[in-house]
């Protein structure tokens, strides 16, 4: 494996724009002069369309499924080239409902291994689906692969609920694999007090957040074009602020931490604590909107 | 004062419960605490008297011993549905499974194998990677199609399923409805048998049974019965005919004057299943891999079984007496007329091997019957069980297993290979029956030695022809000449 070559992975809740966030910091590495190769180990098989400006490239699974095995691929097969050079792979895996998905990306991420996907790059990316419902999803925590993983989150409880759960997932690898958590990413979705949440959520875990990112209408229209905001609108303000979390990614080099992850009944107490959720609550849980109408 | 044989019999039974007890004492010292904690459970020493034979069992083993045990998948595809010989039965899963179980147990039937029978071919969906990330239905259909092209004979399928089956989610049964409705109604028998599920073969017997109930009885029952009932119709439950055990015990059945319209499952046929419920008693044989099947006929169609045991004269005469009792005197006599036919044949047998075998010692280690089952047929030649165990028994089999064995005698329940060793090179028993992977460690140490499942290629075992084969094979093993040359002739004094 080349020296000084860095993995990281993007997990997160679904649809909490990890593929979004990961492309364009990623393009913003790119422009620092970083040698970056992606790997997207989610079936969707969409996280590098904005790198690519295509729907969805042919997967490593979809191409072995055809060919017979995955020993019957070439390298070059699978991978294309995008934005400043990027080297994208997609893992791919089964529609929804049928086969292991899991057992796809440990598959796919063995043969890009031994296949010298990584030779040349600087940057290993991974984008990994949702959270991490089974081993095959961990494959990149596991046995030292990613080093440093990102979350994906925002200040909805069930986007820090996954963050817990996937900081527990990085814990259970931290000694046998040495994979740290990197930090929090919040994607601004303009919830309560987000900023403080997802910072008190980040010492929680024993980590730090990394950036908060503003949310901006350009990633939307960056994204209907297929493109990154780095490419689509350089000068914006939204491309300097993928650019400072890009900078920022680039000097956290094993600053990684073993996380804390905490319990359900913490995470609770955390919202309380910062008043999104109160005491006196309590007596709201199972309630219907009108039934609270009336008991006032 | 003279002490009398009674007295000093049972001075013998004390001092061997004794040893026994010393003798699990010691082994279990060997483990760590925990496991001693559990093994502790499933060794005993019988105490007459007591319903069961004081161990526990069919709980899960215990990580890091060397158990004989198999998995579901054995359970299903190995034992209970393999030897039905005109269905095919599909290992579907990657080829592992399917190619050690090629070729099934020695379960005999007569029929042209490729045409119209398939026991002894093996037919895997032999899953590579791909199958495991995009799923093997697709697959499952074309192997379904192939079958029906290449072997347009046979009269239905099952689907016999591999671990990775269950953890795919694979949906086994939609493809199964779908093959049978293009297939004209064939009969396709998804099972799902996948090896992590229970703690041995066990559970696999039981969901096998189930299987038939869904899909042969309760699915197969709008076909037209082309069938004329006798009132001595039975059906033979559990016997898997290694060797030919099931034919040698068919005919002291019809002998009597029963009709046999059944054989389950060896030499079986889906015919057979399919009209068992028309049978008027239920012979069942193999207690613990179709009492379930068994069960349902008798609360769902009325049908009485009754356990019998055809190791062996003296059970056997006790069993033909027990079925012909849920008949007329006709039956009643034909049951008496067989006993005293075979008479002189027993007799011939056993004067001929009892004085060669006379007070040897037997220890038994097999799967769910033999080890009660055989019992009587080493005492029939004088000879005599002093230990015994179940690979994968219930609680049910240890208190059948007390009406057959004597007082003191060494209990051991899915026994490991330390404690088998341990417990052979103390009681020093004059032959071991077991398994193939118990056999070689055993002759190595000297010890005589019989496969009790496959009877060695040997066999049938079964009814009175059986019965002379097994005492001359016990005399072969115990008394050849090889025994006497297995000490270097400078360590002989």
């Amino acid at each position: 494996m080349t020296a000084g070559l860095r993995q990281i992975a993007f997990y997160g809740k679904g649809g909490i724009g990890k593929s979004t966030t990961s492309q364009n910091t990623l393009a913003a590495l790119a422009e620092m002069g970083q040698k970056i190769l992606i790997v997207g180990c989610d079936p969707k098989a969409d996280s590098t369309r904005l790198i690519l400006h295509s729907k969805a490239q042919d997967t490593v699974l979809s191409l072995a499924a055809e060919a017979g095995s995955v020993e019957d691929l070439e390298i070059e097969d699978v991978m294309k080239v995008g934005y400043r050079d990027i080297r994208c792979v997609e893992s791919g895996g089964p529609e929804p409902g049928v086969g292991c998905a899991g057992r796809g990306v440990i598959t796919s991420i063995n043969f890009l291994e031994e296949n010298g996907a990584y030779d040349g790059a600087n940057y290993v990316s991974y984008d990994v689906l949702g959270d991490v419902v089974c081993g095959g999803f961990a494959m990149p925590i596991r046995e030292n692969k990613a080093q440093e993983i990102y979350i994906v989150m925002s200040g909805e409880m069930m986007a820090m609920y996954a963050a817990n759960n996937i900081s527990k997932g990085v814990l259970k690898y931290a000694n046998s694999g040495g994979v740290r958590l990197g930090g929090l990413i919040c994607n601004e979705r303009q919830t309560d007090k987000e900023l403080e949440l997802a910072e008190a959520l980040a010492k929680k875990l024993g980590t730090k957040l990394i950036h908060f990112v503003p949310r901006d209408n350009i990633v939307q229209h960056a994204e209907l074009r297929r493109m990154t905001v780095l490419e689509y609108a350089p000068e914006s303000k939204q491309a300097e602020e993928y650019r400072t979390l890009a900078k920022k990614i680039h000097a956290n080099a094993g600053n990684g931490t073993i996380p804390t992850p905490i319990t359900m009944d913490e995470l609770e107490d955390m919202l309380m604590e910062f008043g999104i959720m109160k005491k006196e609550d309590a007596s709201l849980i199972g309630k219907s909107a009108a039934e609270l109408a009336a008991a006032v | 004062m003279s002490i009398t044989a009674e007295e000093t019999k049972a001075q013998i039974t004390q001092e061997t419960k004794a040893r026994n007890r010393a003798l699990i004492d010691e082994v279990l010292k060997v483990y760590p605490e925990k496991t001693a904690k559990k093994r502790a459970k499933h060794l005993g020493v019988f105490e007459e008297g007591k319903p069961d034979c004081g161990v526990k069992s069919n709980i899960k083993t215990v990580p890091g011993v060397m158990t004989i045990r198999g998995c579901a998948y054995a359970g299903s595809k190995g034992v209970v549905w393999g030897p039905i010989k005109d269905m095919i039965h599909i290992s579907h899963g990657p080829v592992g499974c399917g190619q050690y179980s090629w070729a099934a147990r020695r379960n005999y039937y007569i029929g042209t194998t490729g045409v119209d029978t398939f026991v002894t071919m093996q037919f895997t969906s032999d899953f590579q990677e791909k199958d495991i990330v995009f799923g093997g239905d697709k697959k499952l259909e074309k192997i379904m199609d192939e079958i029906q092209d290449l072997f347009p004979l046979n009269h239905g399928i099952t689907v016999q399923s591999e671990c990775p089956i269950g953890l795919i989610g694979d949906d086994i049964e939609a493809v199964s409805k779908k093959k049978s409705k293009e297939f004209g109604g064939k009969t396709i028998v998804p099972v799902r048998c996948e090896g992590f599920r229970g703690v041995s073969q066990s559970l696999g017997h039981h969901i096998a049974n189930d299987s038939i109930r869904d899909y042969v009885f309760e699915k197969g029952g709008a076909k037209p019965a082309a069938f004329a009932s006798t009132p001595y119709d039975v059906a033979i439950i559990g016997d898997y005919n290694i060797g030919g055990d099931a034919w040698s015990s068919r005919i002291l059945l019809e002998e009597m004057g029963l009709r046999v319209i059944a054989q389950w499952s060896g030499d079986g046929s889906l015919a057979e299943l399919e009209n068992s419920p028309k049978s008027k008693l239920n012979v069942l044989h193999c207690y613990r891999s179709m009492n379930y099947i068994s069960r349902y006929m008798e609360e769902k169609h009325g049908i009485p079984w009754v356990e019998y045991n055809f190791f062996g004269p003296s059970k056997i005469e006790e069993s033909l007496r027990k079925i012909a009792s849920y008949f007329d005197d006709k039956i009643k006599d034909g049951a008496e007329r067989v006993i005293a036919k075979y008479r002189a044949l027993t007799d011939d047998v056993i004067a001929k091997y009892r004085p060669r075998l006379e007070g040897r010692k037997v220890m038994l280690f097999v799967g769910g019957l033999r080890p009660r089952h055989v019992i009587g047929a080493y005492e029939d030649l004088g000879m005599e069980v002093v230990g015994t165990g179940y690979e994968f028994g219930h609680n049910d089999d240890y208190q059948r297993t007390t009406h057959d064995i004597k007082d003191g005698t060494l209990i051991y329940d899915d026994v490991t290979g330390f404690e088998f060793e341990k417990f052979v090179e103390a009681v020093k028993p004059d032959l071991v029956g077991s398994g193939i992977k118990e056999k070689y460690v055993f002759q190595k140490m000297g010890v005589p030695f019989r496969q009790m499942h496959s009877w060695d290629y040997s066999g049938p075992y079964h009814g009175y022809d059986g019965f002379a084969i097994f005492a001359r094979d016990m005399d072969m093993a115990i008394n050849n000449p090889v025994w006497a040359l297995t000490k270097a002739p400078w360590k002989q004094h």
